[in-house]
């Protein structure tokens, strides 16, 4: 069970109060209607599924109520940071651009 | 029977207090302080059970958590069942009732026992694959006898009596285990005021100190324990669990510690005294002081009753006063094991012979065994113990110096207990729970800790340091550290002393070889709880199972509830000659919690019964319950789900519901509706973008029915939003989908439209709401309220009111999920029941029926109206379910699934759509999820065209009425299609219109 930092309460509180929400950073289309069906079903429905770093959409749901990013490391579980919305991760792939 | 096993004197036992217990209906005796292992050793049990696959006898072989033999059915009446009990970690208490788990009739004369020694060949592994998988109908016959054979624990037919908790804990530091490096740790770290917690599985702390002949700072080691904890227990900020296993080892430092609290007392908790508890520890640095398990060596029917752990023996004589024997043969590998033999011969028996493996020991216990005048043979093995139900004898013989071959000539010896040691593997198994990869160590002959990401810390026998001088050392430097890791000031301190010992190099052997090879020789054991033999591991490589993982499926080995404790570096070793490789090179299986099994009971704690799962109530509740009405789950809430009167079939009530709702008037406690409170100067805007239709319009004082969607463009959900004021609107939602609309109206504001200004609220709890539907429902409100004009010109449909109703100020909306003219009367919650009883009574006159959800869904139905979840299932988009009307693309704002409904695949023909479906047989009622065909002669598999998603009998309508998706459905309006039921049935209906009543929707208008 992780151990979570909510940047906006800035307290650690437990995974318990928390709800993972999918991959961080996947904005949505800006002129949707003009997308392809391609595009919009990539925003939809495709995902990066890395071995290492990457960053995650939580909500601190029994809390403040306040959605937030973690970059995690998903073969050890290590949450490297975590950040508000709008803000930059300081831990990214080398490949990687957010 | 007495106990001819027991010692005199010694031990950590009360002489003097005889304790009464029951084994397979036997009635036994043992002392204060016996584990039920030591009791029944103690008796000469021999015998506690037979094995999983061969049925062959075994006997107790170890003295703590690596037991693998001595799995024991506990209770003394039904409701107090427990299974799987390690006998060897269960205190004896008075009054305890044990038995074997397996064996029929009994496990001294077991039925099955012929299959282990003439079945050898005949059950290689994977044999209940290769023999029981054909006929497959057949499994499920064959199944039913094997697990019946093999026997396990069975749980209790009653319910559980006792009271188990979880409890949170915060820690600074956690140490795990309380043996010699565990309390050095502990004292070292103790002055610090830091929040210390140590745990210890067994029921005295202490560990190997327990058992040892080693003297600390000058006193005996138990009494420098016993010291220590006493210093321990004098702080405050040191918390001291015993008979408390830490189970797990999860993210982030996060450990379950399994405390039984009354276990060891009593067959359940008296009192109201906790039974179980499971402590949830999050721990700022950790200190794994977790000991080692010894190794048995595998060598030709080591199974034998009688074959025990060298360091068993010791424990049971050393702590219990047990001497399970008379002529002990000792094998081993290593020095540490000598003391088995001298612990024996002090204990006054004779020690046969210790057979030692290595060509030329020199440590100093070889000089001692000398000097005590036991036979020392060197450069020799066991290579097989001799007979049935308990060892009689064993054929020893010399092997070479790497222990591949027999070299010399093989002797017998008579012998009744055999101990073998192979060395002792360090208990990593909480250090790999978080995915950490343990490394093997030539030196250690074991695995050790491997790299972590976990801010855990380790002390002795663990890393392999096995001396207790380094123990010591070791436990006093890692406190240190650990406290001051987790921010802690504190001074140094020096690690309590003892006199090195000189110990010669311990030998990598793990399987003993025999005169014939592997597979012709007597079974030779790896894995005891599986019946796992040295054969089995050698022919699944040969049948192309190189990896260890699959090694271990193959074979079962290490699949058993001690998980392998004892026996999975041997199998990992027999495997790794088998394939030419080293033992890193093969490589190792990963333990995974929990380190021995925990109880469901301490797992859940107080999550039982009625708090299994938290239960919403409406205001009004208290109301239906008096009245009779039966319940329906939805999300958390309980919701009436109707109201029986005597002698009613739920058919008749429905019947009467939903005539008299139709005729007079009907009353629904619709306050589960989840209600959003949404202000902000971008609300309106807001809504236009999460809702399809459109919302820029719509004035205060009206309402508005919005349906969601996702960015897939399929339905999320539905409901009716009020405009309050110009910046402020009440969203309404499906009572299951309150919470997820909610977080969803949450992400698109926080994550992709922060710029915008508006607030979102629950206030589903705030609101008691009272829908009165029905002809008669306006003479009803108009006798509750003097300030609301209810005239079809001042109050229209779908418009909204604040007034007073019985009294109370309230907001009255007019919408209608029956089709009828309704009222939705919205009380502050604490008024909610005042003002139902007030509608009750206002209503009489009318005879106002108060409907639950079946009827409310039979009314919706005849209206056509949809419910998302039951008529939609998250692959139906608007114009699917003929909603296109609630969909305008005109909107300037690419509405939330807009993009998506138009993907390639929601616009192509031939899509399932939302129709009504007519039976040719008015009263055939469809049963919902039956699918539709054109051909019901066509044989199966039949082209499907759509399910029944809802379906019912109408007493209005004086028929069946149902709704389903059929394909092209809208374009089909008037054609037969059919139903064929498992049953037999066939049902005929006809493609309609969904709307079976009032079409035009005059009635909810007047």
């Amino acid at each position: 069970m992780f151990y979570i930092y909510c940047p906006y309460c800035e307290e650690h509180r437990e995974e318990e109060e928390f709800h993972a929400s999918g991959e961080a950073h996947i904005p949505r289309p800006s002129d949707p209607d003009n997308c392809t069906d391609a595009e919009w079903g990539e925003y939809l429905f495709f995902r990066t599924n890395p071995r290492g770093l990457h960053h995650e959409l939580w909500v601190h749901g029994i809390g403040c109520r306040k959605f937030f990013n973690i970059t995690r490391d998903t073969v050890s579980y290590e949450i490297k940071e975590t950040y508000k919305i709008g803000a930059k991760p300081q831990f990214t792939h080398a490949e990687e651009k957010v | 029977m007495t106990q001819k096993n027991r010692l005199a004197s010694g031990g950590r036992i009360d002489h003097q207090r005889p304790l009464n217990f029951t084994y397979n209906g036997k009635a036994l005796t043992g002392f204060h302080g016996d584990t039920v292992a030591s009791a029944l050793l103690a008796n000469g049990v021999d015998i506690v059970g037979r094995s999983f696959k061969y049925s062959r006898p075994r006997g107790i072989m170890a003295a703590g958590a690596e037991e693998p033999n001595a799995l024991l059915q506990l209770g003394a009446t039904e409701a107090t069942q427990t299974p799987n009990v390690r006998a060897t970690q269960q205190d004896l208490f008075e009054g305890l009732v044990a038995s074997s788990t397996n064996g029929w009739p009994s496990p001294e004369n077991d039925a099955m026992g012929f299959v282990g020694k003439v079945g050898a060949r005949f059950m290689p592994p994977g044999f209940y694959y290769k023999t029981f998988m054909f006929p497959q109908s057949m499994w499920g016959t064959y199944e039913k006898f094997i697990r019946k054979a093999a026997g396990f624990g069975r749980s209790s037919l009653e319910s559980d009596v006792d009271v188990y908790d979880n409890i949170n804990q915060h820690a600074d530091v956690l140490i795990v285990g309380a043996g010699p490096a565990g309390l050095s740790a502990a004292l070292a770290a103790a002055k610090s005021g830091a929040r210390i917690i140590l745990a210890d599985e067994q029921s005295e702390m202490g560990g190997s100190l327990l058992d040892s002949p080693a003297l600390i700072d000058g006193q005996p080691a138990d009494e420098w324990a016993v010291s220590a904890i006493e210093e321990l227990s004098s702080f405050d900020n040191v918390m001291l669990l015993s008979r408390s296993t830490v189970n797990g080892y999860h993210d982030h430092n996060f450990l379950t510690i399994h405390e039984r609290c009354t276990d060891h007392v009593s067959d359940c908790a008296v009192n109201g005294q906790i039974r179980q508890r499971m402590h949830r520890v999050r721990a700022k640095w950790v200190v794994l002081a977790t000991g080692s398990h010894e190794r048995p060596l595998v060598f030709g029917n080591n199974d034998i009753p009688g074959v025990m752990l060298a360091s068993a023996v010791s424990t049971y004589i050393r702590r219990y006063a047990v001497a399970p024997g008379n002529k002990l043969v000792l094998m081993t590998t290593n020095d540490n094991a000598y003391q088995a033999a001298f612990d024996w011969a002090d204990a006054g028996h004779e020690v046969v012979a210790i057979v030692d493996t290595r060509a030329n020991p020199s440590g100093a216990c070889v000089e001692a065994a000398k000097s005590r005048g036991l036979k020392v043979i060197i450069g020799s093995a066991v290579i097989e113990a001799k007979g049935d139900k308990r060892v009689n004898g064993v054929l020893i013989a010399g092997i070479d110096e790497v222990g591949e071959k027999v070299t010399g000539s093989v002797e017998p010896y008579d012998c009744d207990i055999l101990a073998s040691s192979g060395g002792w593997s360090p208990a990593i198994h909480l250090s790999c729970h978080t995915g950490s990869r343990p490394v093997w160590s030539d030196e250690v002959i074991g695995f050790v800790p491997g790299e972590t990401v976990q801010k855990q810390l380790s002390a002795g026998a663990i890393n392999g340091s096995f001396s207790l001088e380094s123990c010591l050392k070791e436990g006093t430097e890692q406190g240190l550290i650990a406290i001051r890791n987790a921010g802690f000031d504190i001074e140094d301190r020096s690690a309590p002393k003892t006199a090195p010992v000189n110990e010669d190099r311990a030998m990598a052997l793990f399987h003993i070889p025999h005169t014939k090879s592997t597979s012709r020789g007597p079974k030779q054991f790896v894995d005891f709880q599986n019946d796992v033999t040295a054969s089995a591991i050698e022919l699944a490589t040969r049948e192309g199972f190189e990896s260890i993982e699959h090694v271990k499926r193959y074979t079962a080995m290490g699949f058993g509830t001690d998980q392998g404790k004892t026996g999975n570096i041997n199998g990992m070793a027999i495997a790794a000659k088998s394939l030419n490789k080293s033992i890193p090179e093969t490589g190792t299986t990963i333990f995974r919690p929990n380190y021995t099994p925990v109880t469901f009971g301490a797992i859940t704690g107080r999550n039982v019964g009625e708090l299994f799962d938290p239960e919403r109530y409406t205001a009004i509740h208290r109301w239906h319950v008096e009245q009779g009405a039966l319940f329906e789950d939805v999300g958390q809430w309980k919701r009436p789900w109707y109201y029986p009167k005597a002698g009613e079939s739920i058919q008749d009530t429905l019947n009467r519901e939903c005539t008299a709702t139709r005729e007079s008037v009907g009353i629904l406690d619709a306050s589960t509706l989840g209600k959003i409170d949404i202000q902000g100067k971008d609300a309106r805007e807001f809504l236009g973008r999460v809702y399809t239709n459109a919302w820029a319009k719509l004035a205060i004082g009206k309402c508005r029915y919005g349906l969601m969607c996702g960015e897939d463009g399929m339905v999320f959900d539905d409901g009716v939003t009020a405009c309050l004021g110009e910046n402020h609107f009440l969203m309404t939602t499906t009572t299951g989908g309150a919470a997820r609309v909610l977080s969803w109206l949450e992400i698109y504001h926080q994550t992709e439209w922060p710029e915008m200004e508006v607030y979102f609220n629950s206030v589903t709890d705030h609101w008691s709401t009272a829908t009165i539907s029905g002809p008669n429902a306006r003479k009803v409100l108009a006798k509750l309220t003097d300030d609301i004009e209810l005239d079809a010109e001042s109050f229209k449909f779908m418009d909204w009111h604040t007034g007073t109703v019985a009294g109370v100020p309230a907001r009255v909306f007019r919408i209608s999920f029956t089709g009828e003219l309704s009222y939705e009367i919205n009380v502050s919650a604490n008024y909610g029941l005042a003002v139902w009883e007030k509608i009750m009574e206002a209503g009489s006159e009318f005879n106002i029926t108060p409907y639950g959800t079946e009827s409310m869904h039979v009314l919706r139905a005849e209206k056509g109206f949809i419910i998302v979840g039951q008529d939609t299932d998250g692959s139906v988009h608007p114009h699917d379910i003929n909603h296109g009307w609630a969909v305008v693309d005109s909107k300037p704002f690419s509405f939330i699934g807009k993009r998506g409904m138009k993907r390639a695949d929601c616009v192509r023909p031939n899509r399932k759509q939302l129709v009504g479906l007519k039976t040719k047989v008015p009263d055939a009622v469809i049963p919902e999820g039956a699918q539709a065909v054109n051909d019901f002669e066509q044989p199966v598999p039949m082209d499907m065209l759509g399910h029944v998603t809802s379906s019912y009998y109408s007493a209005n309508l004086g028929r069946s009425i149902a709704m389903g998706m059929i394909k092209s459905g809208l374009s089909r309006i008037g054609e037969t299609v059919y139903y064929p039921l498992a049953d037999g049935r066939v049902i005929e209906a006809e493609i309609c219109s969904p709307v079976f009543y009032d079409p035009k929707g005059e009635r909810q208008r007047v």
